[in-house]
């Protein structure tokens, strides 16, 4: 095989350095980059949150020490706050619920980061995400999106925005891997990340209290809570501490007149007016979506059936999509629940991921 | 000596094995020990003793300090009870910059003005901060010129705004990004007609320059071993008598009852050889160093043309090991990285926050812009130095700053 000059973006985490090792017993030449993507790194973390903190940049490197790769920290700070911060600020002000993991793999790791890599002569980012990338069946030239062994820790979800040529710069040595046996090749590497709690939660929200971080960012913005008839049931202080299919922290005044649970149904950013309503009100068929990125086919001609996931780690529903250049209407088989727009839809052929659009509008059937 | 020497990868732990031999270019960061200075250490590390115990072992240790004590002091132009050991140039330095604060503040609770230059190693730059912060103390920066120097108009002028309430003046002896060297002299004259205390961060010097401690002027001078060719781990602060700064080590009351602490017997013998093998070398080792240098700078401006040398001209005012570039349209980070994958070790020259380059304060204090700051790189040459690692430098930097610049884009 060929030897690429390959860099590793790694975190600090088991995944990522698990991944970096990987590839140098592939034979490549591999340099370790941690991502210094907090404006303030100063922080240590206290819980199994962040991604960016003084600790994990001391465990990437101390993980590059014993795979014995040379090791940079990179300051994508910036970037970070423009293309995902500010990013992620903007789309609930829309009353969208943004993903930020997903923008960061689009506009980071394999844009900024693999940018700069290429510009600096490497062939290849390498990271510790749970996916598989195959040759396109008939196109061998083309690489595509393929779900992890480990369905629980699959992420193409995350991965399903990135284009044919990012993914043909892309290394993902885990896909085959379970994070069970990840972890015990790491402990076997002698790495001392094996142990280390798995990140979760967004990454530059510390304390993990991202209603709170989004009123530090957009202030108080008070509305109304109303049901289906449009009576008002509540008020809240701002609309953009609301997804679809919420149940939980609506403080309503007024309990329902049959007496179930209430879910956000709809957020109105100008009005700042929620709209509350039973379950099966969720409930849509019809889903818009922009911005399609088709990476795993060629762009469809007509009507396609295939799998479609709607937010990460959610189930899979059976579906007919319909392309043009800038959009999708997705026509789901069985109705799916709390669908928001400014998630991902991500079009699977079976394990495989075809493509991908960004979620603008849902309706009942 | 501390986080500016962080920001390059450790050759040692390996990575990629260089192609051919490993080019260092960083003896600003640490220079390797010279081979009089490892035996001596070593020689020493077998032998038993702590020099504050009254027994035979403890005179026989005892005794090793103090003639390597006389050592240190002779090549300084101090006396040898005018040198006082630390762990280094960053102890010395916070016990120079507090020491003298909190004792000059007790004898007069007016005196909180501090003035240091902006140019300042991040050992006092972050000791006089962090006075400002803990202990009311008035940071009063020192303006230099684009070269680097603090003018001695511009220390008269902040003296002037009240004589009266200055705690202590510290500005470097020679600067350890860009090199330019102080009028200290000058500087410390100036001080002592007001009868304030000055001190000067004389690590980069040391070794290098004709450091005097009496011919200076100066109440108080840092080095460190590790520059020089000695083991990391051990400095000195060069006191002046009567001086009697307020410890921030407490403890057995070692060195003048400034600085507890046992002694590192070996660390302090072979600092004392590494001293006077340098010394007795310096005149035509700073030569040739120089001439290395100006080579160096030679080779990099005819590969990039647009290259802009920072720092003062080379001579008498520049250490004669460093050449400091910014190399527009590049980031630093990016220039050190290729040259590290090249087997060219060199440093961005400026602090590290979690291994992030920041932009140098010195070259922003010398009022660079933010990307000139940012686009930087220092070579140092040291003893071991030879005309082919400037010639290997000089074979790749043109490629490197070029690929720097399309990953800048």
């Amino acid at each position: 095989m060929t030897t690429l000059r390959v860099l590793a973006a790694m975190s600090g985490g088991v995944d990522s350095a698990v991944a970096a090792a990987r590839a140098v017993d592939a034979g490549h030449e591999v340099t370790g980059v941690h991502l210094a993507l907090s404006r303030n790194p100063s922080s240590y973390r206290t819980g199994a949150r962040g991604c960016c903190t003084l600790e994990d940049a001391r465990d990437a490197r101390r993980a590059a020490d014993v795979i014995g790769i040379p090791f940079y920290v990179w300051d994508m700070a910036e970037r970070f706050h423009e293309d995902v911060v500010q990013d992620f600020v903007a789309e609930y002000a829309r009353g969208n619920t943004p993903n930020p993991c997903l923008r960061c793999n689009e506009k980071i790791k394999f844009a900024a980061v693999l940018d700069r890599a290429v510009a600096l002569g490497f062939d290849a980012v390498c990271t510790g995400h749970h996916a598989r990338l195959e040759p396109v069946p008939g196109e061998a030239r083309l690489t595509r999106l393929v779900r992890s062994v480990d369905a629980a820790k699959d992420q193409s979800y995350v991965l399903g925005v990135l284009t044919t040529s990012q993914l043909s710069r892309a290394m993902f040595p885990l896909g085959d891997t379970t994070k069970d046996q990840v972890r015990k090749e790491a402990a076997k590497r002698g790495l001392g990340v094996a142990d280390k709690p798995d990140s979760h939660d967004v990454c530059f929200i510390a304390d993990g209290d991202t209603r709170g971080f989004l009123r530090e960012q957009l202030g108080s913005a008070p509305g109304e809570i109303v049901d289906s008839s449009g009576a008002v049931v509540g008020a809240h202080d701002g609309s953009y501490g609301f997804t679809i299919g919420q149940r939980k922290g609506l403080a309503l005044d007024r309990p329902a007149g049959d007496g179930r649970p209430r879910f956000v149904l709809s957020i109105e950013p100008v009005s700042r007016t929620v709209t509350v309503g039973p379950a099966e009100a969720l409930d849509v068929t019809e889903i818009e979506a922009r911005r399609p990125v088709w990476s795993g086919c060629q762009p469809p001609a007509g009507p396609v059936e295939c799998l479609v996931q709607l937010r990460a780690h959610g189930d899979v529903h059976p579906a007919v999509i319909a392309a043009d250049v800038d959009a999708v209407r997705i026509s789901l088989r069985s109705a799916a629940r709390g669908v928001a727009p400014g998630q991902a839809a991500v079009f699977y052929d079976g394990d495989a991921v075809l493509g991908s659009a960004t979620i603008s509008a849902a309706n009942r059937a | 000596m501390s986080n500016v020497d962080a920001s390059g990868s450790d050759p040692a732990l390996g990575g990629h094995p260089a192609p051919g031999r490993q080019v260092y270019l960083d003896h600003a960061a640490t220079t390797p020990m010279l081979p009089e200075a490892l035996t001596a250490m070593t020689e020493e590390l077998a032998q038993l003793g702590n020099p504050s115990s009254l027994h035979n072992p403890g005179r026989r240790a005892r005794r090793v300090v103090e003639e390597s004590r006389e050592l240190i002091a002779e090549a300084y132009g101090a006396r040898p009870s005018e040198v006082v050991f630390t762990s280094g140039g960053t102890e010395a330095d916070n016990l120079a910059i507090k020491g003298l604060y909190w004792a000059r503040r007790a004898a007069d609770p007016a005196r909180r003005r501090v003035l240091a230059a902006a140019t300042e190693h991040h050992a006092v730059l972050d000791s006089v901060r962090w006075l400002a912060d803990h202990e009311d103390a008035d940071a009063d920066w020192l303006p230099v010129d684009s070269r680097g120097v603090v003018g001695v108009p511009a220390l008269a002028e902040a003296i002037d705004r009240d004589p009266d309430n200055v705690a202590l003046i510290s500005v470097m002896w020679a600067n350890n990004e860009v090199g330019t060297v102080q009028p200290v002299a000058e500087l410390a004259r100036l001080a002592a007609e007001h009868q304030i205390p000055f001190h000067s961060d004389a690590v980069q010097a040391a070794g290098r320059l004709p450091v005097h401690l009496a011919d200076s002027g100066a109440t108080a001078l840092t080095i460190t071993a590790h520059k020089i060719g000695g083991p990391v781990g051990i400095g000195a602060l060069l006191l002046a008598r009567g001086v009697e700064p307020v410890p921030v080590l407490h403890g057995g009351g070692q060195e003048r009852d400034v600085r507890s602490g046992t002694l590192d017997v070996p660390a302090i013998r072979a600092f004392a050889v590494a001293v006077q093998v340098a010394h007795e070398a310096s005149a035509t080792e700073a030569q040739r160093v120089a001439a290395l240098r100006d080579n160096l700078i030679a080779q990099v401006q005819a590969a990039v043309p647009d290259a802009v040398l920072n720092g003062a001209t080379p001579g008498a005012g520049r250490l004669t090991g460093n050449a400091h570039f910014s190399f527009p349209g590049c980031e630093g980070d990016a220039l050190l990285m290729l040259l590290d994958a090249k087997g060219i070790a060199c440093s961005t020259g400026s602090a590290c926050t979690a291994g992030v380059a920041q932009p140098s304060h010195v070259l922003l204090a010398m009022g660079a812009d933010e990307a000139r700051a940012r686009a930087s790189l220092r070579f140092s040459l040291g003893h071991t130095s030879e005309q082919a690692d400037v010639d290997a430098l000089g074979a790749v930097i043109g490629e490197v700053v070029e690929r720097a610049r399309r990953a800048a884009k």
